[in-house]
């Protein structure tokens, strides 16, 4: 299976066993155990593993081994999940695809021609095809709730702050948030009750109740109130897709939940801003990759200087260089206030949008992507083409406001996702709608046949 | 030819001694091995986060309010963007736009005026690692990093500038330092970086409005190098004017040896820091209470004290000013006063003998051996006459040496003063018996006879006679024997 999906960059089949069998010993004793002990989670290799290799997919970071955990991997253990492997990403998560993974291509279980979506596209497709029983991933901009999508899994992206970012190789500090794959909302809520709450490592994690998630697994929708951003339903959007997304909006409506359409006026500017926000941070961010201290050191250079470029030049992909240079312009002297700071305050606006519709509405539903998963190669050399597919992922991480992806049918074969969307700390109610559509549907239970 | 006035602005570093860094808990001892003090978190290692040190927050409020400063309600921290092996993530986490403080001011003393001197802002700061060179920077293979000190917390106080001469320059930077000694916030060790210092300085013709273009010194790493510093460079700059040329802005460096500043990089290679707000450090609502506590938890800065030893003990102004010059004299001071209640006897002690026997032997006083409840026993022991005056001189330099407490210098040595009247006219009766020539003269009139008598009995007793006895006893036997 993992010949043809190539979903991990490592596997830690040694240690997956060594977990499992203390959990066996812990039942053995009569122990009581978490609902995830022993349960296989994959981890996304920007997250830190404590002497396991992990790379970010970057030639940069090619043999780095952490001499720590990320909490969210700590949590994980503390659960007694067992670790299967590091999952496969684009370089440093910049991509919708895996494509810029350094190292190879992960495939879509679907249709191993076509990508996965990314950058989470290991963890969604090992979720997918069986390699993992769920997985985490990271979303700066759709990264998460695009390959679930893509590969008919669920996804979810978190309330930034809701999960520590302490171990996350960070991209966008502002935007990106760690959450779970799985492929049933119940095992979701599982997931959210291990890696939820504060962290003291981590700054920007809240401080908030962290409720059992798994009591919003409740049936019943009824009397809920369902906005339908019209900006997310419009041209650009695949007419299959549509066709999916609006079926599965009026599946929401059959059960018992009023529908409306309604807007985010300021989502046009979203991929712009996003565009600015992000690499800007990251421009930062991957300063520290300069062959000192870890990772990729060019080699015959002639003084530091040509140490760092060199470096640079021959560790980081395509992609990335992009990025750090979008980024390094839009924070240089004289453009700060035109591009960052000007995309600072749009970032406002957009957050000002969905506050206002939260005042009627207690979710809002879209299509994730316009389109399924497209073909290896397809967008690889156009990259304006490849961040279309984030439109309507891109906002909920400008806002920081929780997102889901649930299968909600297929076009061609090729598995849809309903992207649910909540308030800050709402979780709570984008999973109680997500239950509900699944007692109610059959997508999540179709496989990929391989 | 023109006058010129001279323009200094300083920027002073201060290291901060908490126990912990600025982001992360790994200690911040001076020294130890190299990559010893750090953490994933200092080494800035991939997916690491900070989280800023309240107590590193609570001394930047304790040094800016001894400042004068005004304590922002809300500040955040910004990351300043280059590249350089001794940062670990290639960007400093640094205060840009919204510092914790500014607004202050400090008062110095130069030739009896008072002149007020701006602090335009204080902000906190991660301090670099350092680079180890294999020989001098320009010819080194290889440059070994030392991360020990990443991360240890500073902070930057950039003045106004509105310091008129290096001599003003060196006043304040002393000035500053004793402030934030006393507020306990730094050690401000020049010799361990814990206090550091750039300058930046210009001319101007004497009544122009607008400022000189600027040079930037670095490297002054000492008092004296500042204002060696700062007086080469007046006098560079002058020279380049009255040739008609004009001043290129530039960063130059201290050449202590040379004795000149040299240029280092010009403003045309500057940097572009990129300055943006962290997004992985909140912004911090300070609260005003907070701040009131803090304000209320500070000692007495130098100046009060000053004022105060001169109004209750009655100590002269230029007494009181070398007193309080470091809180370690001011303690030591106060720490004698309290177990001996003489400030002028204490003073007298401090001003002459111990800052004598520090200056020659190149002591501090943090080092020094004789502690202040064994000067406070010194003079009791000259109270109650067990010693004299003189022999306490030499019972001090003991204690000095060996930092032994003075009664048992006395006991070990015998040194008790000789109080008994006829064991000390014993030994006058034999000197005078001895010295018929000089007892004859000092009956003549020639008082200064009488010296050389005493400096006999004193001789003799091993200097452990009672003066003022010895003194009283000779005079009486002398007027005695010429009725």
């Amino acid at each position: 299976m993992e010949d043809r999906i190539a979903a991990y960059i490592t596997r830690t089949r040694e240690k997956a066993l060594e977990q499992a069998r203390a959990v066996d010993r812990q039942i053995r004793n009569g122990e009581k155990i978490s609902p995830l002990a022993g349960i296989p989670v994959a981890v996304k290799d920007n997250i830190c593993t404590d002497g396991i290799l992990t790379t970010a997919a970057s030639r940069m970071l090619a043999g780095f081994v952490p001499p720590y955990s990320a909490t969210v991997v700590k949590r994980l253990e503390a659960a007694g999940a067992t670790l299967p492997g590091k999952t496969n990403l684009d370089e440093f998560a910049m991509g919708s695809s895996t494509e810029n993974s350094a190292f190879f291509t992960t495939r879509n279980p679907w249709d191993t021609g076509r990508v996965p979506g990314g950058s989470s596209g290991g963890s969604a497709a090992a979720v997918a095809c069986g390699e993992a029983v769920c997985a985490l991933g990271s979303d700066t901009g759709g990264s998460i709730r695009l390959p679930a999508s893509f590969c008919g899994v669920i996804g979810f992206k978190p309330t930034y702050g809701a999960v520590s970012r302490y171990g996350l190789i960070a991209f966008a500090s502002s935007l990106d948030q760690i959450g779970p794959f799985s492929r049933d909302v119940t095992d979701c809520a599982l997931l959210l009750n291990a890696i939820c709450g504060h962290d003291p490592l981590d700054s920007t994690s809240a401080r908030f109740d962290v409720p059992d998630f798994t009591r919003f697994l409740v049936n019943d929708i009824r009397g809920m109130k369902i906005g339908v951003p019209e900006e997310y339903m419009a041209e650009g959007i695949n007419s299959g897709v549509r066709e999916v997304v609006v079926k599965a909006i009026a599946l929401l409506e059959s059960l018992g939940a009023s529908v409306e359409y309604t807007n985010l006026p300021h989502t046009e500017y979203a991929l712009s801003t996003y565009y600015l926000i992000a690499p800007a941070e990251a421009s930062s961010n991957l300063a520290r990759y300069d062959g000192v201290r870890y990772g990729f050191r060019a080699a015959k250079t002639s003084d530091v200087m040509d140490m760092f470029m060199k470096t640079r030049s021959q560790g980081f992909g395509a992609e990335v260089k992009r990025r750090i240079m979008l980024g390094t312009y839009a924070l240089s002297a004289g453009y700060y206030d035109a591009y960052y700071l000007k995309a600072l305050k749009v970032r406002t606006l957009i957050k000002e949008d969905f506050d206002r519709a939260f005042e009627k509405y207690d979710l809002l539903v879209s299509p994730v992507s316009p389109t399924t998963a497209f073909r290896c190669g397809e967008k690889t050399g156009d990259p304006l083409e490849m961040y279309l597919s984030d439109i309507c992922t891109i906002s909920l991480n400008l806002a920081g406001i929780p997102g889901m992806s649930i299968p909600c049918g297929f076009v061609e074969g090729m598995p849809v996702g309903l992207q649910l969307m909540g308030k800050h700390f709402d979780e709570g109610t984008l999973l109680r709608a997500a239950y509900t559509f699944e007692q109610n549907s059959d997508y999540h239970r179709a496989f990929p046949v391989l | 030819m023109t006058n010129y006035e001279t323009v200094i602005g300083l920027e002073v570093h201060v290291e901060l001694k908490t126990r912990s860094k600025i982001f992360c808990d790994s200690t911040t001892e001076f020294g130890g091995e190299p990559n010893t003090h750090v953490c994933p978190v200092c080494l800035g290692l991939p997916g690491v986060l900070p989280v800023v040190n309240k107590t590193v927050v609570e001394y930047a409020i304790r040094a800016a309010l001894a400042l004068n400063c005004q304590i922002a309600g809300f500040s955040k921290f910004d990351r300043k963007n280059y590249y350089y092996p001794d940062m670990p993530k290639n960007y400093q986490i640094s205060q840009y736009d919204l510092p914790i403080a500014g607004h202050g001011y400090l008062d110095i003393d130069v030739n009896n005026e008072v002149r007020r001197i701006g602090i335009t802002r204080l902000h906190m700061e991660e301090d670099t690692g350092k680079l180890v060179h294999q020989g001098t920077i320009t010819t080194t293979p290889y440059s070994l990093v030392d991360y020990n000190r990443a991360g240890v917390p500073l902070v930057e106080i950039v003045s106004g500038p509105d310091l008129r001469s290096p001599e003003e320059a060196r006043v304040y930077m002393e000035k500053l330092k004793t402030i934030i000694q006393y507020t306990g916030v730094s050690d401000c060790k020049m010799e361990e970086g814990s206090l550091r210092c750039d300058a930046n300085i210009s001319i101007r013709p004497v009544g122009s409005e607008q400022f000189g273009t600027k040079t930037e010194i670095k490297n002054l790493n000492s008092f004296k190098a500042l204002y060696r510093a700062l007086s080469y460079e007046v006098e560079r700059q002058t020279g380049v004017l009255n040739k008609g040329g004009r001043i290129v802005q530039e960063t130059r460096t201290w050449d202590e040896r040379e004795g000149v500043t040299l240029p280092l990089r010009s403003k045309e290679y500057a940097h572009d820091y990129r300055y943006f707000p962290d997004p992985d450090l909140v912004p911090m609502i300070i609260d005003p209470e907070w701040v009131e506590d803090i304000r209320r938890s500070l000692p007495e800065l130098p100046d009060a004290l000053r004022e105060r030893y001169m109004q209750e003990y009655g100590l002269p102004g230029y007494d009181a000013g070398i007193l309080t010059s470091t809180k370690e004299l001011a303690d030591f001071f106060e720490s004698c006063v309290s177990a001996y209640p003489n400030p002028k006897a204490v003073s007298n002690w401090m001003m002459g003998d111990l800052s004598r026997l520090l200056n020659a032997g190149g002591v501090e006083l943090t080092a020094c051996k004789i502690k202040p409840a064994q000067l406070a026993s010194l003079l009791q022991l000259m109270d109650e006459g067990i010693i004299s005056g003189r022999i306490a001189k030499t019972v001090f330099e003991e204690m000095f040496a060996s930092g032994k407490d003075p009664g048992d210098i006395v006991k070990e040595k015998g040194l008790v003063q000789i109080s008994d009247k006829s064991a000390i006219m014993a030994v006058v009766e034999d000197v005078l018996a001895k010295n018929p020539k000089s007892a004859a003269d000092f009956r003549a009139g020639k008082e200064r006879a009488l010296g050389f008598l005493v400096g006999q009995v004193m001789k003799t007793t091993r200097g452990k006679a009672n003066p003022e006895l010895v003194d009283k006893l000779l005079k009486e036997k002398l007027l005695q024997e010429k009725l």
